[in-house]
């Protein structure tokens, strides 16, 4: 168990940079789950840390020491790679001991731990296998045990579910926190499936084009997002965002539409006038008679079973409404979007931050939200 | 990867230069040799930088090559086994696998078997076919006591009998094969449901998509045919009009160490002649040549 | 593998596989078949047809002690052509793979030495390592007439095994990259991570995974020692002397056609094909047991 310091961390390959100045202090013994889209220097910030890539600037520093001139193995850390990368050569049992072997363990002594590994991970049939022969889960299971085997300070997974399917990927998301339950080891999992990210993290880092978009609990970025970008990718949908101008006097967004929206006057007591995007979530909003609230035109609606989502328009910007019950509407039928001044949410239409002035609110829970699980 | 490793990485620029030195070697002393003049090349140690007389010498070695006319002769032969090989093997390739025939699989394999055996383990007797092309169908009517008679198509002394022989082979037939196999059946369909053929979906659709895979036989196949040495040998007699660049070597080469000491210059000089064009070729084309060599013998 | 989509036109078939089943049939098929025909006939000394003799001229080829050393010297010459040629191209080939500043200058330049005709690199080794002018004549100055290929048959054999491995190097090199560059990146990141250094990795984990290649080679540089050093031969050392350098190739070639005895040459060239077509039946196997990632 160690905790890891990023400072301002960049990266660049010739004149491209693809990390812009990363900064993130994980606790030891925490989950955190770097999420964001592909190409957002997510995963490049992960080899860093395991020396598989340089530091183009900045410090990364693992349980207190400073590791960028340090070699991967070095460093304590252990990796499972996105295609496992287990030698084909090698049967289940040799790919998960040489570590130890290459650090020079006696073959008895590396077999004993071999064979415990194993056994915590169910993989005691399969030990004299090659990875050839093996399912896609088995293969995840035999990359963890390579990673365990080591009892390494850091574990640093790399997108390691993207290659299963749907049920599989279910399953060893609950093995992996079950893991991390039992060990207690500094983890970094990075993905860009925000479900696994919100089901798995103590802390979500989310990442976009190289810079930190937000950090905090899976609670605090779905609750809570720093940036439009945060609020739009995390969430299914994500958060709706009507672009408007903010008239604090009257406690209104005047939407481009012409359409007005109050919003808690209370709470964004300190942001001025000017233009805004305002901000609510589908859940939070509620289906009502054509007049009432937001004036909007149905287009489809998607049928998840326990709810519907309802997609319409309102003053030419996209909106989405959570329905439970089934009402039936045409494409082209007026309703109404009710949203609670409460729910709404302001962001600066310039920079996509979220208004700043905004009274902390008590809602949002300080601790890590699956701790409390 | 972060890797401290400065003695292993000096070790590894050492053995890759010693490599590039080891292989490059011979061919720069070839060029310093044809670079001096008959009393310097033959000094010990010789000399390691290049001398002024190479064009002198390439001159003399020009004219005593016959390399106006073998220059010729290997371009004619190169050119020719490359395009014939082409359009042969690409044609076979695509009744093989766009047709459906019962003996298909026989055909493949009297094809495949070909692979096997290299034309020099077989030269004795494809000499003596050479010498009359038709003898194994006279051979055949004789047998089953037909009497047609065959008039003698002799091969020797022809740039038939140069290129035959060397088209007689499976090579490219299965790059064109497993690069045929590649192509999705979807597209095959697609032709046939816009009416295509089999002739213009040859020339439409499969043909324009192997390029790559041409360009790649090609480069090979010109190295490989300028380099052919044994055949030639065998195949001409008449050495002033059908010789190729290879064959000039021999000729030379200097005789037993008795005698005059040997024109080493020269010899080096014609040499560098011969040995141009295929290195050219393959350093102008190494991204094609490469690609060739890999799949041409898997 | 069979295509779903075919076309149906048999006499366009026949026609587009004519020509090389006319060529194949003239020039292998009909050859080949004779040469067993010439291996088990004599030609009779007054004319008329052959006779039939069964195995009598494998019988003279192999009572011949010549032969024999012809067969020595081309196992001799085959296993360290080979082995010199794969050592130095898989060890080029692992370092360049280190993808250090500048690897890209070897990747491009290493194979040119295969692009000589075997009479060309013949004739740039025998003058490089001539005993009296060339490159190596040094060494005949501080150490008088240690090297003489023209008079010691070990100093004529080396000189065409050194030959032919340089001009096959260049060859195995780019098998020997192309098999490592398809070699997974994070199985080595892995390696890394498990704590191997560069050295450990190439044993560990490059080398075992490109043994399929390594196999695949042995047998094509077996074949080619056996085919390609005719020209090598020819140039340097005619063979000599004293058939100290007299391949196999060689003597089907100067026993056929200088000796003009094709019975013989027909019976050694069987043999040949034989341990030529078996050794591609090893490649074939080899082939069918390669290594797939993931």
């Amino acid at each position: 168990m160690a905790e890891i310091a990023i400072r301002s961390v960049k990266k660049t390959y010739g004149k491209v940079q693809v990390v812009h100045g990363v900064d993130l202090a994980v606790r030891a013994g925490e989950f955190v789950v770097i999420l964001g889209p592909s190409g957002c220097g997510k995963s490049t910030l992960l080899r860093m840390i395991a020396g598989l890539e340089a530091i183009s600037a900045g410090e990364i520093a693992i349980g207190g020491r400073v590791v960028n001139r340090l070699e991967p193995r070095e460093r304590g850390c252990a990796m499972v790679f996105q295609n496992y990368a287990l030698y084909p050569h090698m049967t289940v049992a040799d790919n998960i001991g040489y570590a130890l072997k290459v650090a020079g363990l006696g073959k008895a002594e590396r077999r004993a731990k071999v064979e415990a590994v194993a056994a915590s991970l169910g993989l005691e049939d399969f030990l004299d296998r090659k990875p050839g022969q093996l399912s896609g889960g088995q293969r995840q299971r035999v990359a963890m045990g390579r990673a365990m085997i080591r009892e390494p300070k850091v574990f640093l997974y790399d997108e390691p579910l993207s290659n299963l399917d749907a049920r599989l990927r279910v399953a060893m998301r609950v093995e992996i926190r079950k893991l991390h339950q039992r060990l207690g080891t500094t983890t970094l999992f990075v993905t860009h499936d925000q479900v696994e990210a919100m089901t798995l993290a103590d802390r979500i880092v989310v990442m976009n084009a190289g810079k930190v978009e937000q950090v905090g609990t899976p609670k605090e970025v779905y609750g809570r997002p720093e940036s439009t970008f945060v609020a739009g990718f995390i969430g299914t949908p994500g958060l709706n965002l009507l672009p408007g101008t903010l008239d604090p006097g009257a406690g209104v967004v005047h939407l481009e539409g012409g359409q007005r929206l109050a919003y808690d006057r209370q709470r964004w007591a300190g942001a001025g006038a000017g233009r805004v995007m305002a901000g609510f979530r589908a859940e939070a909003a509620r289906m009502a008679r054509p007049g009432q609230g937001l004036d909007a035109v149905f287009e489809f609606s998607e049928e998840l079973g326990a709810a519907r989502l309802v997609h319409g328009t309102t003053g030419g910007a996209m909106v989405v409404v959570s329905l439970s019950d089934g009402r039936d509407l045409s494409p082209g039928d007026r309703f109404g979007v009710d949203v609670p001044a409460g729910e709404v949410q302001l962001f600066d239409a310039g920079t996509g931050r979220r208004l700043s002035g905004e009274r902390a609110p008590a809602a949002v829970p300080g601790a890590p939200v699956l701790e409390a699980v | 990867m972060i890797e401290r490793t400065p003695l292993l990485n000096l070790v590894t620029h050492l053995v890759l230069v010693s490599g590039l030195v080891l292989l490059l070697m011979p061919l720069w002393i070839v060029f310093v040799a044809a670079s001096h003049d008959f009393h310097t090349v033959n000094q010990v140690p010789m000399p390691l930088w290049p001398g002024d007389h190479l064009a002198e010498n390439l001159a003399v070695a020009w004219q005593k090559g016959n390399f106006d006319r073998v220059m010729v002769n290997s371009l004619i032969v190169a050119l020719g086994v490359t395009v014939g090989k082409i359009v042969i093997a690409a044609l076979s390739a695509f009744s093989i696998v766009y047709f459906n025939y019962r003996l298909r699989m026989l055909v493949f394999w009297v094809i495949f078997v070909t692979l096997m055996l290299p034309l020099e383990v077989r030269i004795v007797p494809t000499y003596a076919v050479a010498a009359d092309a038709l003898r194994p169908f006279q051979a055949m009517f004789d047998a089953v006591g037909l009497s047609v008679d065959l008039p003698e198509w002799n091969l020797l002394n022809t740039y038939s009998g140069l290129i035959l022989p060397l088209i007689a082979t499976a090579t490219g037939t299965f790059l064109y094969r497993q690069f045929f196999l590649t192509v999705p059946d979807e597209l095959t369909e697609a032709a046939k449901m816009d009416g295509a053929g089999p002739v213009r979906f040859f020339l439409e659709v499969l043909m324009p998509l192997s390029k790559t895979n041409m360009a790649a036989l090609a480069t090979i196949m010109f190295v490989w045919s300028w380099n052919q040495y044994l055949w030639p040998l065998l195949v001409v007699t008449d050495h002033q009009t059908f010789a190729t660049a290879t064959m000039q070597l021999q000729k030379i080469t200097p005789g037993p160490a008795f005698g005059e000491p040997p024109i080493w210059n020269v010899a080096m000089a014609a040499n560098l002649i011969v040995l141009t064009p295929p290195v050219l070729v393959t350093i102008l084309l190494q991204r094609w040549f490469v690609r060739g060599l890999i799949s041409t013998d898997k | 593998m069979e295509k779903r989509a075919t076309f149906s036109n048999l006499w366009l078939a026949a026609a587009l596989v004519a020509p090389q089943l006319l060529l194949v049939f003239v020039f292998f098929y009909w050859p080949s078949g004779e040469a067993l025909y010439w291996a088990v006939t004599l030609e009779p000394p007054f004319g008329g047809s052959n006779q039939w003799v069964g195995w009598m001229n494998f019988e003279t080829v192999f009572a011949d002690p010549k032969y024999w050393n012809s067969v020595r010297v081309s196992v001799i010459f085959a296993l360290l052509t080979t082995a010199l040629s794969l050592a130095i191209a898989v060890l080029l080939a692992l370092f360049v793979d280190r993808r250090l500043a500048g690897h890209q200058i070897y990747k491009f330049t290493y194979f040119i030495p295969y692009a000589l005709a075997a009479p060309a690199v013949g004739l740039a080794f025998r003058f490089i390592f001539a005993p009296d002018a060339g490159f190596v004549s040094a060494i005949n100055r501080v150490f008088p007439n240690l090297w003489n290929p023209a008079l010691d048959g070990t100093d004529a054999l080396a000189l065409i095994i050194m030959a032919q491995a340089w001009n096959m190097a260049g060859y195995n090199f780019v098998f020997f990259l192309a098999a490592l560059q398809s070699i997974p990146r994070t199985l080595v990141e892995a390696g890394a991570m498990d704590g191997a250094g560069v050295l450990r990795r190439m044993r560990d984990i490059q080398l075992p995974l490109i043994t399929p290649t390594l196999f695949f080679l042995v047998i094509i540089n077996i074949t080619d020692s056996f085919v390609n050093s005719f020209g090598i031969v020819d140039i340097t050392t005619n063979g000599g002397p004293a058939r100290a350098t007299d391949l196999m190739v060689y003597k089907i070639y100067s026993d056929g056609f200088q000796g003009k005895d094709y019975s013989l040459a027909a019976a050694q060239s069987i043999v040949l094909m034989v341990l030529v077509v078996s050794l591609t039946f090893l490649q074939f196997r080899f082939i069918e047991r390669r290594v797939h990632y993931s």
